[in-house]
């Protein structure tokens, strides 16, 4: 992961960073988590927490393009980075579409963070096949879906040219 | 009269009503609430399995961070219980502690880390018992000391005579089968808000049962019931897990929020969450099992017993909806079964989709394999050999008198995934598979699942739920029932509006909200669509009928030359008499309302249950399901990896068949995990996999390929012939998945999970095949002599 040339972040001063594609500037404990200052200071509710130690992803935003647990995320890390959350997609886009219309969602508490994966996953591959896809996902836990659901979603927004993996 | 016409929502996959906001972030889920003033409550909870509560300081607490609210047992009103089935469940503990992190205190600060911080001071002085921490330890107690939550029996023919003078070549088998605990782990972790009212409180939060905390606030706190609002947020999954616990946290933030005259918002961390809350019953089911040479089943003598934990809680239906499943979905003259629910320091265990049954199922299917096994008889063959058909009679005498779907979902899963051929190939070649290093296996269950409430439940509670006319010809549909994820808010509108006609997006399921909707029951036992929606059917066309009558006396003809099409009126001839908009619009301005509630009527007047000797019709209908299950085993770790599961599956009607096909995917992932992957160990009570590092559930590697196959076999006590689907999976997945294990590795495995340290362990202990096909285990890893 490439972390360009960062100065760390004393007590009390304030830390900026780009988030979905806004330049803002939150002060707060410099350990302060990534999600709190999302949830808490910028009023961005969509990233869930479900575990806190980085295990389910419902709390997946993209640092810098990189899928990352923004419960694990002390802010001060995200210092001149580009933070992107699932507020930063279109609310009604090609793929939560998909997503919504078959049986890729259910409880819905996952489905943020797991949007935030396959948003990563198809900027880095136009046609992920099956093995990709449970790859990309593998760090956001579904408790509803049993997954086969989310997989058909995805493989057809990259339909109709078939997909390999 | 109107006739409904052509059914056009029912079996079409509308877009669910709530996917757009919950895939975009929109949606609020409790901890997404914020309320101007609010506090944040936390809880005290300590370690011991039992203990006498000496004394609960809160001074280090308050002195320092004095603004903060301290509650204990002394606070609370009432009996200090939440009423459920029996009134035991306390809601501090007070003088006893019975469990580990049982709730003992309550803090509320400013902020949620003053909260947890302050819960952290306070200081409680114990003084150990002697626990009971294990269903194993409470068996081995003697009779008189064990502590017996509940009971229940079931007697069928004359075992006793039948086990006396069995026919020639006929045997007896015997085993045991052994289950852990599951814990839900919902994405959303537990949640509530209570906010207090000049008199009473409104509860928000996440959950399943806005009536049930509404009944248990009231007793608790001596409420009117119009002085208590219960309403749900978006709720992250439930799954049996927000069906009695947010009680507990309802009032926890109500005492909360009475004592600081704030709103006071509860939201559990993970691990809270797990070692605070339900589990699925650890189980231990002895089955005695009389089979004729063919392999009919003569009789079965079964024991069925589960761990309760520390409080009666659910205990007494999950135990009953385990003893009426423990048979199997197959014929027998002659059966009897007795359960108990054992109490034990444990947190208490609760409702788990399948609720008791897929301890059961687990326990006849493996049985099922063994007798199979001995006999000679392929595991296919003697289901098809001993599977209910249409007029078979259940261990509790009911005649099954319709939608009985056991042989086409065992013979359709079968064709479809090439079962025969298959297992009879791979149990073949297991011996000369000694030498691989991936193994591979197929295994086979049947089930069935009753729909509803157990016997006479629905007759009894009478549930009711309503359809309101809006304006513009809208149907807003109000029912307490909660969609935690299932879609049942979807498929809801797809009732209402094919049971008279209207285009399904102009039907609108309300919040489920006490001060605006009807009890319509719990959100349980695969009840919503099969019973709630049958009354919301006829509710629906009782509206249409008052609105039909409305428009005749206004026109001056006769009902009768009135009818109902594409969302308009027609009649006399083929006059146009407006839309639902022009008439509903024209009927509220003259009348103000239109809403119509119906309750809970039995369609079937044969149906009775005497709960007094467990006879009669245990469920008006029987969902049935096959699972064949297809995996690879690492034959140096014992890791698997399940490769395909074929589920074919009879739900009556697909109302919305891609929702359907959800709930059967994601039960069965369920399923299949508990059978070899979700383990919670204990020490002196207290759960080791207490967070999501430790406690394992699959990700999106771990699952197979799912091919789902619905059948319909429609019954005529659920709205066009739907039957519950939910909970019907669960029962299936743990089977079928130790049942490829046998097929693969020649290790018998008798206890959920089978991971693999405990398929070592039966490895070493000779809990293989008599064939002596054990594989290659014995040349590749150490045995040791533990077991």
């Amino acid at each position: 992961m490439a972390q360009p040339e960062k100065q760390p972040v004393a007590v009390g001063d304030r830390v900026r960073f780009t988030l979905n594609g806004k330049e803002v500037c939150v002060q707060a404990d410099p350990m302060a988590r990534l999600l709190d200052v999302l949830r808490e200071d910028l009023g961005l509710t969509g990233s869930k927490e479900g575990c806190g130690e980085g295990e389910c992803g419902a709390c997946s935003v993209l640092l810098d393009g990189q899928v990352v647990c923004s419960c694990l995320v002390p802010i001060f890390q995200v210092e001149g980075s580009k933070v992107r959350s699932v507020e930063g997609l279109p609310a009604d886009g090609p793929l939560q579409q998909g997503l919504a219309s078959g049986r890729g969602v259910q409880c819905g508490a996952c489905t943020p963070g797991l949007v935030m994966a396959v948003q990563a996953l198809l900027e880095r591959h136009n046609r992920p096949g099956r093995a990709l896809i449970r790859e990309a996902l593998a760090g956001n836990l579904c408790r509803c879906t049993g997954y086969q659901g989310i997989f058909e979603a995805v493989e057809q927004l990259v339909q109709p040219a078939g997909g390999e993996a | 009269m109107p006739s409904p016409v052509l059914v056009r929502a029912v079996g079409a996959n509308p877009p669910r009503s709530d996917g757009l906001p919950k895939v975009s972030g929109q949606a609020a889920y409790t901890d997404d609430l914020k309320i101007p003033g609010m506090w944040h409550g936390a809880t005290v909870r300590c370690r011991e399995a039992r203990a006498r509560i000496l004394s609960i300081d809160p001074t280090p607490a308050l002195e320092a961070d004095p603004e903060l609210v301290f509650i204990s047992a002394r606070d609370v009103p009432g009996g200090n219980v939440l009423q459920l089935i029996e009134a035991d469940w306390p809601v501090l503990a007070d003088q006893e502690l019975r469990h580990p992190f049982e709730a003992v205190a309550l803090v509320a600060a400013p902020t949620r880390e003053r909260a947890v911080q302050a819960a952290s001071r306070v200081v409680v002085q114990t003084e150990a018992l002697p626990a009971v921490v294990s269903l194993e330890q409470a068996l081995a107690l003697p009779e008189s000391e064990q502590k017996i939550l509940a009971r229940c029996a079931i007697d069928h023919g004359d075992v006793e005579a039948a086990f006396a003078a069995p026919p020639d070549g006929a045997r007896v088998f015997e085993g045991v089968f052994r289950t852990g605990h599951q814990e839900h782990i919902y994405i959303e972790p537990q949640g509530m808000i209570a906010i207090p009212q000049p008199v009473g409180f409104e509860i928000v939060g996440s959950m399943q049962c806005p009536y049930y905390i509404h009944h248990a606030l009231c007793a608790l706190f001596e409420l009117e019931p119009g002085q208590l609002r219960v309403r749900q947020a978006f709720t992250g999954g439930g799954f049996g897990g927000k069906e009695d616990y947010p009680d507990m946290i309802s009032a926890h933030a109500a005492l909360l929020a009475r004592k600081a005259g704030k709103p006071v918002k509860i939201i559990y961390e993970r691990h809270e969450d797990i070692v605070a809350t339900t589990k699925r019953h650890p189980s231990e089911v002895h089955h005695k099992t009389l089979v004729a040479a063919d392999g009919s089943l003569l009789a079965m003598e079964i024991a069925v017993e589960l761990d309760g934990g520390a409080y009666t809680t659910l205990s007494p239906v999950v135990l009953s909806r385990a003893v009426l499943h423990a048979g199997g979905p197959y014929r027998c003259p002659h059966v009897r079964i007795r359960g108990r629910v054992h109490a034990t320091n444990t947190a208490t265990n609760g409702a788990f989709r399948g609720f008791g049954a897929p301890q059961s199922s687990y326990a006849i299917e493996r049985q099922i394999d063994r007798i199979g096994r001995a006999l000679g008889i392929d595991p296919f063959s003697l289901r098809q050999l001993n599977a209910y058909r249409l007029g078979d009679v259940t261990p509790t005498g009911q005649v099954l008198d319709e939608s009985v779907s056991a042989l086409e979902c065992l013979e359709l899963a079968a064709a479809r995934s090439n079962y025969l051929e298959r297992w009879q190939k791979l149990e073949q070649t297991r011996q000369s598979a000694r030498t691989a290093h991936s193994l591979q296996g197929i295994g086979l269950s049947l089930v069935w699942h009753g729909s509803g409430f157990t016997g006479n439940g629905e007759q009894r509670m009478k549930c009711s739920a309503a359809v309101r006319l809006c304006a513009g010809g809208r149907l807003e549909v109000l029912v307490a029932s909660t969609d935690f994820g299932q879609g049942t808010s979807t498929v809801l509108a797809q009732i209402v509006a094919d049971a008279i006609g209207l285009p399904v997006d102009r039907v609108e399921v309300a919040a489920s909200d006490t001060a605006f909707v009807p009890d319509s029951g719990p959100t349980v036992a695969s009840r919503t669509v099969m019973i709630v929606g049958g009354i919301l059917k006829r509710a629906a066309r009782a509206l249409l009928a008052e609105l039909a009558n409305f428009l005749a006396v206004r026109k001056g003809c006769g009902v009768g030359d009135l009818r109902f099409e594409e969302g308009r009126f027609r009649g006399p001839e083929d006059a146009d008499q407006g839309g639902l908009e022009l008439v509903g619009d024209d009927y509220l301005a003259e009348h103000g309302r239109l809403e119509i509630t119906r309750h809970f009527e039995p369609l079937n007047s044969a149906h009775h249950f005497d709960e007094e000797t467990y006879t009669g019709t245990a469920y008006p209908a029987y969902g049935w399901l096959c699972d064949v299950v297809e995996l690879s085993v690492d034959a140096d770790t014992l890791g698997v990896r399940v490769d395909k599961c074929t589920m074919a599956c009879d739900v009556g009607k697909a109302i919305h068949p891609e929702l359907c096909k959800g709930q059967v995917e994601g039960g069965t992932l369920q399923a299949l995990a508990w059978g070899y992957m979700e383990e919670i160990k204990l020490d002196q009570g207290r759960y080791l996999n207490d967070r999501l590092a430790t406690y394992i559930i699959p990700t999106s590697k771990d699952v197979p390929e799912f091919e789902t196959i619905l059948l319909e076999n429609p019954t005529s006590c659920g709205p066009f012939g739907a039957k519950g689907v939910g909970e019907l999976p669960m029962d299936a997945g743990a089977p079928a998945l130790q049942a490829a294990l046998d097929c693969a590795l020649g290790i018998v495995s008798s206890r959920v999970p089978a991971t693999p340290e405990s398929l070592l362990a039966d490895f070493v202990a000779g809990r293989v095949l008599p064939d002596g096909a054990a594989p290659a285990l014995g040349e590749s890893l150490p045995v040791r002599g533990d077991s």
